[in-house]
């Protein structure tokens, strides 16, 4: 059970390792706090839809599978976006679009596919957490990565005082593509000298 | 201002100061995924530019039953339907009519279903031209153009990394790091026509 909740943290994280879902990873993380509340109603979505795909993996034909996926996904995003509208509307705001763009997020799609729909309701609310908590730490991570140097601040509290220059294109788009790119290198780098000389890297 | 003048302006936002793929951030996995070679990436483009279109065209009117019903909330489900029947259909049409684009696209096809970008243009029509005067007219202009921007990302992309292929990259940066990294600078060069204001 531990094993399945590290999976998704560390060893298949969604972003880092996977490289799904990465239109949100790119798009909204412009500030930590955007990074934590899609991450958080992401990982909602998804905990959800294992559970609910893995209690009905014996009553869903095989052909129209992933209709049905579909389907039991949209609904739950559609309440999720419900209830941020009715308690989080500020933060609602700045996902915006996003939020209902959380259907097609290949996470969930591929969770449910590969996991959900051959597993138990336990094991399914698990890897659904754990693969939740792997995206919303590096959404997170992105996020702030990109808050401190394009705005000088962390969670909205500024760091640097005045004569702080903020370097603005971090918090533009290309500084999401640029910021993925050279935490993905660190991290080669890292698995690299953990390998000592047979150098495995990150392909897509 | 004219109607002709209107959509024109639409049209350039679309393709060049909005871009959907580098400024917008919708159809990130296509682009990252279907970009090594520039034949697969003008493939992908064409029918996701097809896509688009039907789709803002369908969306539109699923959206005055809707409204007509009472229950908009459900959009997001209903678009994604629509979409998921809408490829299906596509990938059934060209393998009866152009067999030979149907095979180079292969896998790619039935996952523009999950391409942020058509049930975000769908969304984006409704919540963008709703109550305003050929509000179909408009969200299918903008659903096809937003498409041809859509393409005119991924095949210059891909044309980046055709020769990033044969290029020297330092061993950390190989794979996705680099990609990221050329997405970046592009990135940039499609902001400068954030300037085009009108």
């Amino acid at each position: 059970m531990k094993k399945t909740l590290l999976n998704g943290i560390l060893k298949e994280n969604p972003t880092f390792v996977l490289f799904l879902g990465m239109c949100p990873t790119l798009a909204v993380t412009t500030a930590a706090i955007n990074g934590v509340g899609m991450g958080l109603s992401t990982a909602a979505v998804l905990i959800c839809s294992n559970v609910f795909i893995s209690l009905l993996r014996k009553f869903i034909p095989d052909k129209v599978r992933i209709a049905a996926y579909v389907v039991v996904i949209a609904s739950f995003v559609t309440v999720v976006e419900m209830l941020m509208k009715a308690y989080v509307p500020a933060l609602s705001e700045s996902l915006g679009l996003y939020i209902p763009l959380i259907v097609v997020n290949c996470i969930i799609l591929g969770r449910a596919e590969a996991f959900a729909s051959k597993n138990g309701i336990l094991k399914s609310a698990v890897d659904g957490l754990g693969m939740g908590l792997g995206f919303t730490g590096a959404l997170t991570i992105i996020g702030s990565i990109r808050e401190l140097l394009g705005a000088g601040s962390l969670f909205g509290i500024e760091l640097f005082g005045e004569s702080f220059q903020p370097m603005t294109i971090m918090i533009l788009p290309p500084g999401a593509f640029l910021t993925l790119g050279l935490i993905v290198m660190v991290i080669n780098i890292i698995s690299a000298r953990k390998k000592k000389g047979a150098s495995k890297i990150v392909v897509d | 201002m004219s109607l002709i003048s209107e959509l024109l302006i639409i049209s350039v936002g679309a393709i060049l100061v909005q871009n959907f793929v580098l400024v917008q951030f919708l159809g990130i996995c296509p682009f990252l995924g279907v970009s090594k070679k520039v034949e697969t990436a003008t493939g992908m483009g064409f029918a996701v530019i097809f896509v688009m279109a039907c789709a803002s065209a369908i969306t539109w009117a699923v959206q005055q039953l809707l409204d007509l019903f009472g229950i908009g909330y459900l959009q997001t489900i209903a678009f994604i339907l629509v979409i998921a029947v809408l490829v299906q259909f596509v990938e059934m049409f060209l393998q009866k009519t152009i067999p030979s684009l149907y095979s180079s696209l292969g896998i790619y096809l039935p996952l523009i279903t999950t391409n942020c970008a058509v049930l975000g243009v769908a969304i984006q029509n409704i919540t963008k031209y709703a109550g305003a005067d050929y509000s179909f007219l408009k969200s299918v202009v903008y659903g096809t153009t937003a498409g041809i921007g859509f393409t005119l990302a991924i095949v210059l992309f891909a044309g980046v990394r055709e020769r990033l292929e044969s290029s020297d990259i330092p061993e950390f940066l190989k794979g996705m790091p680099i990609t990221l990294i050329t997405a970046s600078l592009l990135s940039i060069a499609f902001m400068g026509f954030s300037g085009l204001s009108f």
